[in-house]
């Protein structure tokens, strides 16, 4: 495979993937921002903070309005990471890789993009919100779910999977990293001044509420979610998930190369970072200094990629 | 010419259908107009999801645009096509044998067959290419010759396409998308498949590899880029082939071969079917301002370590120019008298057909010798006062620089209109393989229809529209 294709296919995803994540943290605001109006200011600088974007957004805006921050994370071409932006990078690629995809995946790539072209053309109003935010989802669904009905298990897949995932990784170590003070034990001590409000908006935003009630009967604890996002191998968002996705993608391409490059190895380390403690001995070392270290090991691991395969010249 | 005299191929000189149309016309009579538009809108949803887009230059918005697709096929017979195969098979042997002159003895201009600037002034001429010898002697792997026909039996060539001819992807998705848009037809009327393509052309360009490549020869497309007008074809074509799409910043010259980069370091190729124009191969040995090229590229192509195809240098076998020479060329290397006749042409760097062309400019078309895509071109019929005497100005200062030819009333076959049936000129693009052993014509081929009334000019780029083309099984 040409190193140009992983790249196009591994960015691709990537693109993709970030879209879902900010399309979940744009429903989770939105709903503090129309329940409790106080709150919303707080709740959008945390989201732009969670993305990367504060510092453009607070460039063009003076200030944190809802309008504003649905505008320029949805449609806003100036910002690199907006939907729009994204779904014509990743359609860029997908037309630069087009004979990687089968006919399926690239007709669910175009139809994305031409979807979500129309529904962006003009300003959404808010209470547009909820239909163009599930129609961003589905339509990422409609992707993911023809990439595996229709691709090969090769390495196609394999570099497609491994943008989505660390892209994934950042997106949740990112979320934790903004509110890792919500989950600080000596927070639930003070009892009052949390409440379920500000944890069930940080499940929302990985789109996991039901599944923690399911597995943990409705009882909110700090200490349950920071394991349930980092730790827990049946969360599809969880840390330690992405990166037993990573592991395998990456001993798949090794094992079809017959070569094992340094990056499988960096990514067996955080792995086993996330795999050989509990949550209370992270939080006994510190979970901030951890999250952080996971979000610059996770950086590092993809340019370790980029270079064992030759994505650029 | 008149209206009176135009031949349509659905109805011939009059109102009932032709032969080959008998069992479309009578499936035809049968349906509702309503139900065919609806099938028409719903062809176009399907290519616009499927991305089957060409970029058109100049235009800022909306920069990938779809090409009008017309549900009625052209249907040709099988009689008709093996006359034109006879002919076009002629005309390409001897296009290459003609190549293979130019760039080695150059018989044909010792012969006086062909004035000796038409080579040496032409800007198409590699002087980079003589003496080498491609593998199998093959300079057109891949040919499009577009025939235009006026009448019942006659057929003419208008132009050869040598160097990167572009259509055959259209072609097939035409095919594709009237499969899933009338299955019944296809039940009911023998059609010639056309789907073979991509195979066959992966088979004649891995024959035409280097003598020294063992084993199963490495194919790859090689494109400008996204942004090129015919990208979708390419990226197209190199997956149906499972050949690898490469730009130039992909290769590089790796001890002595052309090599990609791939996620396991360089793989070498031995055959490179390029989309690109001669002057973007190699910034060492053409272009030194391109940033499209492989240095090193055409060093590796002289001693013989990769096959390019087509070869460098082939547009001086299509030339407009030269156009006007093919039937004595064709005699000169087959002995034969040209199967498919040319289009009359007047060079109009011979002071007496200068004179000619001045005189009747509003009855001729006049094209650029290098022009294509329709862009240049003068249809004089229907041509404006001003038009007239920007090209009577252009034509007196680089008279060189033109040929023309006369208004030649294309054939028309119906479209489906807003207002039902209605005829539209049209041509036809036939895409021929070429390798040391065997040239191959795929029983179909590229119908362009200039969707404006009475328009001429079947250009996608100038409003022109495709079909389905169907030859019909024996």
């Amino acid at each position: 495979m040409l190193g140009k294709t992983a790249d196009g296919l591994f960015w691709m995803f990537r693109y993709l993937e970030r879209n879902e994540n900010t399309a979940r943290l744009l429903d989770a605001g939105f709903r503090i921002a129309l329940t409790r109006a106080a709150a919303a200011e707080n709740e959008w600088t945390s989201v732009l903070t969670t993305v990367g974007a504060k510092p453009a957004f607070m460039e063009k805006y003076e200030q944190m309005k809802t309008t504003h921050v649905i505008d320029f994370l949805l449609r806003d071409p100036s910002n690199p990471s907006s939907v729009m932006s994204m779904i014509q990078a990743a359609r860029d690629n997908a037309r630069r890789l087009r004979t990687a995809l089968t006919r399926e995946l690239w007709s669910a790539t175009n139809e994305c993009w031409l979807t979500l072209r129309e529904l962006l053309a003009r300003p959404v109003r808010e209470r547009e919100l909820p239909f163009v935010l599930s129609t961003i989802q589905q339509q990422n669904a409609l992707l993911n779910g023809t990439l595996h009905g229709t691709m090969m298990r090769n390495e196609i897949f394999n570099f497609a999977r491994l943008g989505t995932f660390l892209e994934r990784a950042d997106n949740t170590a990112r979320i934790l990293d903004v509110k890792y003070y919500l989950l600080l034990p000596s927070v639930s001590l003070v009892g009052s001044s949390v409440d379920n409000v500000q944890w069930e908006t940080i499940l929302r935003s990985v789109s996991a509420q039901r599944s923690y009630h399911r597995l943990h009967k409705g009882d909110v604890r700090p200490r349950e979610i920071a394991n349930f996002l980092m730790l827990d191998l049946r969360m599809p968002r969880s840390l330690a998930f992405c990166y037993s996705k990573i592991t395998d993608n990456l001993s798949h391409i090794s094992k079809d190369y017959g070569i094992r490059q340094p990056c499988f190895e960096q990514a067996e380390a955080v792995f086993a970072r996330l795999t050989d403690r509990s949550i209370d001995e992270i939080f006994e070392s510190g979970l901030h200094e951890f999250i952080q270290d996971f979000i610059r090991d996770n950086n590092v691991l993809g340019r370790q990629i980029e270079r064992d395969y030759r994505f650029y010249g | 010419m008149n209206d009176f005299m135009k031949f349509d191929e659905m109805f011939g000189m009059g109102d009932t259908h032709r032969e080959p149309y008998r069992d479309y016309h009578r499936w035809l009579e049968s349906q509702d107009t309503a139900w065919l538009r609806r099938k028409s809108d719903e062809a176009e949803t399907v290519f616009r999801r499927i991305g089957i887009t060409f970029s058109v230059y100049g235009e800022e918005e909306a920069s990938e645009r779809l090409i009008p697709f017309d549900v009625v096929p052209r249907i040709i017979s099988s009689r008709e096509w093996s006359r034109l195969v006879r002919g076009i098979r002629q005309r390409v042997q001897a296009m290459n044998a003609f190549l293979y002159d130019v760039y080695h003895h150059q018989e044909i201009i010792r012969a006086g067959r062909i004035p000796i600037e038409l080579i040496a002034d032409n800007e198409a001429f590699l002087p980079q290419m003589m003496g080498v010898s491609p593998p199998g002697n093959v300079y057109t792997h891949v040919v499009g010759v577009d025939i235009v026909r006026v009448g019942e039996d006659e057929f003419y060539v208008l132009e050869d396409n040598a160097r990167t001819p572009s259509g055959v992807s259209y072609m097939l998705e035409n095919r594709e998308i009237m499969l899933q848009m009338f299955p019944e037809l296809f039940a009911r009327i023998n059609v010639q498949a056309v789907g073979n393509y991509p195979k066959n052309l992966r088979r004649l360009l891995g024959n035409c590899a280097p003598r020294s490549c063992k084993g199963t020869p490495a194919i790859a497309v090689l494109t400008p880029g996204i942004y090129n007008a015919a990208y979708f074809e390419h990226a197209f074509l190199a997956g149906q082939m499972g050949a690898e799409l490469v730009e130039g910043h992909d290769l590089r010259v790796v001890d002595g071969r052309v090599a990609m980069r791939t996620t396991q370091g360089y793989a070498p190729i031995d055959v490179i079917y390029r989309r690109v124009d001669d002057e973007y191969l190699d910034p060492l040995n053409f272009n030194p301002q391109s940033l499209l090229g492989v240095p090193g590229m055409f060093d590796v192509y002289r001693a013989g370590g990769i096959t390019i195809a087509n070869a460098p240098g082939t547009g001086i076998a299509d030339d407009k120019a030269l156009y006007s020479y093919m039937p004595d060329i064709i005699q000169f290397y087959t002995g034969e008298k040209a199967l498919l006749e040319n289009v009359p042409t007047w060079r109009c760097c011979e002071p007496d057909a200068l004179r000619y062309v001045l005189d009747h400019l509003s009855e001729l078309v006049v094209k650029e010798v290098h022009g294509s895509g329709g862009y240049g071109m003068l249809v004089g019929p229907t041509a404006s006062n001003e038009e007239l005497i920007a090209f009577r100005n252009k034509l007196e200062a680089t008279p060189e620089k033109y040929i023309a030819q006369p208004t030649l009333s294309l054939s028309t076959t119906p479209i489906l209109t807003k207002n039902g049936l209605d005829p539209r000129h049209v041509d036809l693009r036939v895409f021929v393989l070429v390798s040391s052993d065997e040239i191959h014509m795929t029983p179909g081929g590229l119908t362009r229809v200039a969707l404006n009334k009475g328009s001429l000019v079947v250009n996608s780029s100038q409003g022109g529209g495709t079909k389905d083309t169907w030859v019909l099984e024996e």
